[in-house]
Order: C-alpha cells, then structure tokens, then sequence
C-alpha cells in the first residue's frame, strides 16, 4: 500500500503558492516546442489549460467529443462565477472565500489547494474582462455582483443567466487563437478511449474518432484529463446528455486513485421530472434564491388540493404558507447551501407537503411575487409615480425581474407552459455535480505520473458540498492559472526525452484492448438497448444512492448494480458498425464505466459512516434531521485503488489537517 | 395528476448514411408520446423503437438540451429548430403539435455543412471562422489589469453581451436562402467591437473572419432577414449592419498588408 501524498508546499498558506512558483523548475521557451501535452475535455478547466499551454510554447492535441469544443457543458452554467475582488465593499477577501469554501465543503476539502483557489480568483476576472467576456455592469461602468448560497458577502460575478456561456466562449476564443496558429490540434468528435503508460508514466491516450470510427493513437509527455463530473451515472441529471465518466475511469483502471465518489450535489432548483420518457433534468440558476421564496402549503389538505389540480397557488393565504427555509435557518433563509436547501424539500415533499402534479407529487414553490412587488415599489418611487396601482407596480417590478433572469424564465416557461412571472415555479432537487473524482496532489497530478486532472473531473476544492458558483472559478483557477506551473516542473524532466513513439508494445496493447472491447459490443447482439440499462442503473443510484443513504439500501444497491452490469454484458444490443458515426456504441462504452463506477460509489457512500455536505446517511442525523459529521473518525479523502471488481478496490486515506480553519458543526440558523 | 396526452404521430425522417450516401426520406410511426416531451425525447422514443426492431437509429446532434450548447440542429416541417420562436430544437416540446400530425425532419442544408450522418452535419467551418480573428490578442497569464479600470457603458456592455450569446447552432446559415454566415459572423464582430479591450484590433479582425467566411462557401447577405427570425437566441439584424461598417471603415482604412 503506497501511502498518499499530497504534497503540499510547507510554510504559512498565505505564502505557499508564492513560495511553490518561485522554487519550481520551469522550461525555457525553445525547450516548450518539443514537448508535448494532450488535454482531454474542453470545457472551462480543459479550454483554459490547453489554451495557456500553447500561448507558453507547448505543443497541445486537445480532444472533446462533441463537435465543437465551445459544446462543452460547461457552456450551461447559468449563475456566475465567484472572485474575492471585495468590488462592493462588504468584508470579502482571499481568507474569507477560502473560510466560506471550507465550510461550505463541510470541512472536507483540502486547506491548501482551497486557499490556492480563493488566491487566484480575482485573476479570473481580470483576465476575463480582458478577452472581452461581457460580464454585468452598473449604470457606472463598473462590474456587477450577487449572491449566492451558502455566504453573506456578494462576490459572483455574472452575465445575465448565461454566465458559463461568457466565460467558455472566451476560453474558446482564446483557444481557437492558438489553433489558428497551430499551437493546439483540436481534435473534435473524438473520444478518449484509455491512457498509455511507459514505464509507469503517463506517454498518451488511445483515440476514437467518432465520424470514421478510426482507432488512433496520440503521444505526449504529459496527460491532462479534464473532462467534467459522473453526475450521470444517474441517468437523469443535469448534465449533458454526452457528459461521461470514461476518461477518468480509464486512467482509474490504470492507476490513478479515485477520490470520494459519494460526494455528489443535488442541486435543490430544478425543473421537477414529467414523467418516465424524460431524458434529463434542467437546472434554474441558484441566483434565482436572492430573490425567489421557497415555500410549500402549511395545511396537508392544501397540498393535496393542489396535487390534485383542484386548487392554485395564489389561492392559498399567506398565513397558510409555510416558508420552511427561513423558518428553520433564519440567518441564511432561502440562501442556504445547496444540499441543505436540497435536503430541505424533500423533508417537506417525503412527509406530504410536496406540490408537484406530476406522477411523484415531489415539488416545493418558488416564488416571485413578493420581489416583484417590492422592486416594482422601488421602480415607483425612482419614477415618482407615488400613487401607483398595484397593477402598475407589479409591470415595473416584473420589468426589473424579466431583465435579472429574462432567459431562465422563458427557459421554464418553455418547458413547463407555466408563466412564473405569474404563478410560482414548481421546483425539485436533482443531480448537478460530483465533487468526486480522480485524486490529485497538490500539483494537480493523479497517482499516475505525468497524468493530471483538472476542473469537475477531480476531487480537490470542493469537500463534501461546493457552493454556488464556485464549479466556474474552479474550472479557469485550474486551467489558467494552476495547471501551466505545476505541470512545467514535472516537464522540466522531459526536455532531452524527444517524440515519444506510438509504436511500441504498450500502445500495441492498449490498441487491442479498445478494439477488442468494441468488437464485442458490435457482435454481442443482445436482446436490450444500452439506455435500457443505464436507466435501471439510475433508479437505483436515486432511490439508495441519492439525497438519502442508509446501511441496508446501500448493501442492497451494491448487489443491484453487480447484477444489472453482470446483465449488461451478456444483453446488451449495440446495433450498427464500428467503421462509421455510431452514438450507441459510444454510449455502450459509457455505461459499462457508469456500471462500475455505480458500485464503487456506494461502496464509497457505505465506507462513509458519517453524513456530511452532500453525503446523507440516515443513521448519523440528528433528531432535527440536521446532518452529523464525525470528525473523529472520518476527517479523511477516501481515496480507492483499482483491483478488477469495484468490491475488491482497495481505500486509502488522505488525512485532512486543518491548521487555518477550526473545525466546527456547520450551522446556517 | 398531468395534464400531458399521448401523441400519435408520423414522422418523415432524412436517413443519410455518410458523406457520400445520396440520402432520402424514411416513414416511421411513433405512439403515445407525452405532450410533456420534449422533441428530441421523441426522437429518443423513436429510436428505442427502431433498436428493438433491429434497424439502424436515427444520428442527431444533441448535448445540454437546455438550448445553450448549440448542438442540435434538426430543420423541422420547414423551419430551423422547428415551428416555436426563440428555441432550440432540444427545447421544443410536443405540446407544439398536433395528434395525427406528419413531421419532416431534416438534417441543416449548406454547402459549407456536409452531411456526416442523418441529421448530423460538419459545422466545422464556423470553427475555422473563429481561429481566423474571434479573439482578442491577449495572453491568459492573468497579469492583466484590474478588471475596473476601463468602466464600460452599461449600454455597450449590454449590447455586447446580446451579440455574445450566439450559440454557433447554425440555424442562421440553415434558414438563408444564400446560407449565409453573416449573422453568426457579425455577431462575434460586434461583441468585440463594442469592448475597448475588442476595439484594439477591429479592423483586422473583421477583414480576417470576413475572409474565412467566403472561403468556405457561404453565401452572400441579402437584407432578407430570415436568419434574425429563426435564430434561437434572438441575435439581432443590427449586428450584420455593424459588421458592414466595421467592414467598409476597415476596407478604406486599409494599414493591414
């Protein structure tokens, strides 16, 4: 058993990554033309990284299997971005968004990589405005902030409902510079299919491309996988519909620990399901809670009349609301963290207070008409109109609204054929993120050498929970700013190795491997389709693995999934060929990782007899239902080696210290 | 209790091997679909139903289906992302159509957009449009300077930010009788050029990405003004108009080589 290190710069953390980039090697700029990385993925972390990489000097081959990589799903983060610039004034800075990430994670996260984080995010900024993102500005010229969960400082940066759609086009822009120069070969509609080792190092990945099905083969001196979160080994989720595990997978099958895999946030609003032809769920953007109330009906009866489609809203007193989240935490109120407003509404929906129409019931309100009203009030006064009906001040404030979240208000119309400036929006929980994922060191190395990971795809910034807006600023602080340092000390060591050779034994091998598996999938001709399974996969992550996890659904769950992969592989049905564009086979490869990574999951979920941030279990709460962390005994990474079957990996244990922070029950009342 | 109804409906398809296949229109019959679907959950439905029977499903693009990624590109009875306004194909919901309805899906038709398979095309040259100039020249070393130090009129910013949020779906190109690029193109153009940190190298930038476009084949810009209609993000005419003047300032300007 190795033993982990994370190898954390010593000295004071305000001082170690200054410190880290003043000892490094670095490359110098003739050496960088022959040296060679590949980045997989990209979205924020993936575009930024391959994007500085080549403006440094290096020779990038990114890959992205959509495409385009301005596709990434990156591109759908609504909210905005967070950056300690203190803009506003309000007592923000570097240590405090640091304090609020930490807790935020529920003291589950790395110190200094998170400090790192909140180090470098006023850099994101700046470098944004200056590629030309159109952030939100006030009457004065000057960028625009709000909040967002979890802290009481307005630090998020935003453009209107679009804000990861700013910022990806931007990394996109600055990629495509380079590609127009030739410094990164962009490898679209490709697909990473394993990584390559020479002598434990990682030399380069096998690739398929997607329109002609060609297995080729890419070399490189060092490995980026930044290729996003698993939140879709629940088949619904918020995730795009091509979002996948793979590419960290692989490089788990080849060495590379993977990290906490039960940390996975719910995110509380989202556009309830419809039914069982639903292929995803959307999200409505966090930024909605700074002027949205969350409520449900105070009576059983009304909750029922409203199920039954017999009674509205609006028809329902005051009085007779019951705004859970500013009744049990007054000092947060509707801005608390993700997984416990989560949590929250499916305490109300689980005990028959739940709204929803569709077949579940499970559904709370959100609801603008208070914000309408008082923005429509502050609009009436501006404009002197003293005596405005209340007709009047409800068109001035639904003016202010529709410019604030236009997009996301339409989106939900679209969807649901509900006006939300009228009526309130049902919403519901659903899976959004993994704060799992590949472990990484400091350097942002896996525990292969010469393989990084980045962005979602990694496990480090964001503990047990990640607040709001953070996913973004994680993203870029990785791939800009992060990334191209670390990365240049351990390629430092490779400026006299040359091209490496794509024709030795090792890519032979891992050639036939990939070749053998798609063969297979093609000639197994099977009585199911591929989604067949992936939506039985994912009943049984929501149902046991979800928002609430228990001893017995755990073990229960793990047996299931054996034996719906064990199913899998003798059943499945991939129809067409491997020699041209063929989306069912690329799926087919998807889920037999998800089939895997599902049981690892729970087994992780099951190792962890705690509840903290996202990870609930049912056994360690308190009598308020309130999550019980247990520092004592699990104030550690769960980081777990592969070994063939997910019941044979094997857990290691990345001590977390906390010498900045104290450690403390998480209260937000 | 939903208020969501099943849907018979007949669906006219393009079925298109590769590049190469000259292609045609297949027949199907979908039931029972939820007016409470989306589009593309149909298309789902259809081909669960084509793998049972041991046929080939139909390709499309799709990703997000939320309406950002810009992947799907279905051109359906007639229209680029179907009959509503404003949307994309993935946030089209069959609550838009009728029991016992015939739809006609087709693929995006351009001469610069192949066909790769079925309703999948190449849009790769509106890629090859944004490496000739869709940046603005600076490094991200991230020593760059405070990101208040130019304030930006709001109104710019604002009408920066509208340009910005083309999502590079093509149905611009898709619904011009010229398929032309000039929407998509112009955007990119104006959203730097309504910046101080995009003016710097406007004159360049858009003689460059002008260039590329006609390069790959994209027709010319006739005032028509389809491509604003059926544009999913509401990407406004006034940009090609913009794009004209930046373009003709930059032409008589003329300091590039």
């Amino acid at each position: 058993m190795t033993t982990l290190n994370s190898k954390i710069p010593e000295g004071p953390i305000a001082d170690k990554w200054t410190n880290y980039k003043n000892n490094i090697n670095l490359v110098n700029p003739a050496n960088k033309r022959g040296i060679d990385v590949i980045v997989v993925g990209t979205g924020l972390a993936g575009g930024s990284a391959a994007a500085t990489l080549a403006e440094l000097g290096y020779n990038v081959k990114a890959f992205c299997y959509q495409d385009s990589p301005r596709r990434a799903h990156s591109i759908a983060a609504q909210g905005g971005i967070n950056a300690a610039k203190n803009y506003q004034g309000d007592g923000d800075s570097t240590y405090r968004l640091f304090y609020d990430t930490v807790k935020g994670g529920d003291y589950r996260s790395r110190e200094a990589n998170v400090y790192r984080l909140a180090e470098v995010s006023t850099n994101i900024i700046d470098q944004c405005v200056a590629q030309g993102v159109p952030f939100a500005r006030d009457y004065g010229g000057l960028l625009d902030n709000r909040s967002f969960g979890g802290v009481q400082v307005s630090r998020t940066f935003y453009a209107k409902g679009q804000t990861g759609q700013q910022l990806l086009l931007g990394c996109y822009s600055a990629m495509s510079r380079q590609i127009g120069k030739g410094k990164i070969k962009m490898y679209n509609r490709h697909e990473m299919m394993d990584i390559v080792k020479i002598d434990g190092k990682a030399r380069g990945i096998i690739a398929r491309n997607l329109v002609t099905g060609e297995i080729e083969r890419h070399s490189a001196h060092a490995v980026v996988i930044a290729s996003g979160g698993y939140g879709n080994v629940f088949f619904l989720s918020t995730n795009a519909m091509g979002s996948n595990v793979s590419a960290g997978w692989k490089v788990h099958k080849k060495g590379a620990y993977f990290a906490n895999p039960c940390y996975t946030q719910i995110h509380p609003t989202c556009i309830p399901q419809h039914g069982d032809q639903q292929s995803k769920l959307t999200l409505m953007s966090e930024s909605l809670r700074n002027d949205g109330r969350i409520w449900v009906p105070g009576k059983k009866e009304d909750a029922e009349a409203i199920r039954a489609g017999k009674m509205k809203p609006i028809e329902i007193a005051e009085a007779d609301r019951d705004y859970y989240l500013e009744r049990r935490y007054p000092s947060f109120g509707n801005l608390v963290p993700r997984d416990v407003a989560s949590r929250a509404a499916k305490e109300r929906s689980d005990a028959g207070f739940g709204v929803g129409t569709n077949e579940t019931g499970e559904a709370v309100y959100l609801d603008f008409s208070a914000a309408i009203m008082r923005y429509g009030q502050e609009q009436a006064n501006i404009h002197g109109h003293h005596d405005a009906s209340k007709e009047k001040i409800q068109a001035l404030g639904t003016d202010v609204i529709e410019k604030k979240y236009g997009n996301l208000f339409q989106m939900y119309e679209k969807i649901t054929a509900d006006d939300p400036y009228k009526t309130a929006m049902k919403i519901y929980p659903a899976v959004h993120y993994t704060m799992g994922g590949v472990w990484v060191d400091y350097n942002l190395m896996t525990t292969i050498e010469g393989c990084y990971c980045i962005g979602e795809a990694n496990f480090s910034d964001h503990g047990a929970n990640r607040l709001g807006a953070s996913a973004l600023m994680q993203g870029l602080a990785d791939g800009y700013f992060v990334l191209p340092y670390t990365i240049g000390d351990y390629l430092s060591n490779d400026i006299r190795t040359g091209t490496i050779p794509t024709d030795g034994p090792e890519f032979d091998a891992a050639v036939k491997d990939v070749q053998d598996k798609i063969d297979f999938f093609i000639n197994n001709k099977g009585t199911k389709s591929v989604d067949h399974f992936h939506k039985r996969l994912g009943k049984v992550m929501w149902n046991q693995v979800g928002m609430e996890r228990s001893e017995e659904g755990l073990k229960g769950a793990i047996a299931e999934i054996k034996q719906i992969r064990e199913e899998f592989w003798k059943e499945v049905n991939v129809p067409g060929t491997n020699d041209s564009m063929n989306p069912e086979l690329e799926k087919a490869g998807r889920v037999a990782d998800f089939l895997e990574l599902g049981e690892l999951f729970a087994r992780d979920a099951l190792d962890r007899e705690e509840s903290c941030g996202g990870h609930f279990r049912v056994e360690y709460s308190t009598d308020e239902g309130e999550a019980m962390r247990d520092d004592k005994h699990f104030a550690y990474v769960s980081a777990w080696e592969y070994k063939g079957e997910p019941a044979d990996a094997v857990l290691h244990k990345e001590e977390l210290k906390y010498e900045n922070i104290e450690l403390k029950t998480r209260s937000y009342k | 209790m939903s208020t969501a109804k099943g849907l018979n409906l007949t669906l006219k398809v393009w079925r298109q091997k590769n590049d190469k296949d000259k292609g045609q229109m297949e027949t199907y019959q979908v039931s029972d679909i939820s007016t409470d679907s989306s589009f593309l959950e149909m298309m789902d439905i259809l081909n669960e139903q084509l793998i049972n029977e041991g046929k080939d499903p139909v390709a499309f693009d799709h990703d997000c289906r939320e309406g950002i990624c810009g992947s799907c590109s279905m051109y359906i009875n007639g229209q680029a992302h179907g009959p509503s306004r404003e949307i994309t194909t993935c946030q089209l919901h069959m609550r838009e159509f009728k029991d016992g309805e015939t739809i006609y899906i087709e693929p995006w038709r351009a001469k610069a957009f192949p066909v790769i398979k079925d309703l999948v095309v190449d849009r790769g040259a509106f890629d090859r449009i944004m490496a000739s100039g869709g940046f603005v020249s600076v490094n991200t070393s991230g020593n760059t300077q405070d990101a208040n130090s130019i304030p930006i009129p709001k109104a710019d910013a604002d009408k920066a930010f509208d340009a910005a949020t083309c999502i590079g779906c093509g149905a611009c190109v898709a619904s011009c009788k010229n398929s032309s690029a000039m929407l998509f193109v112009s955007a990119k153009v104006s959203q730097f050029a309504l910046l101080p940190q995009g003016k710097v190298e406007a004159a360049e930038r858009v003689q460059n990405m002008v260039s590329q476009m006609d390069e790959e084949g994209f027709g010319n810009c006739s005032n028509t003004g389809a491509c604003e209609v059926e544009c999913p993000k509401g990407i406004s005419l006034d940009n090609i108009a913009r794009m004209n003047r930046e373009y003709l300032s930059a032409s008589v300007s003329a300091n590039k080589q």
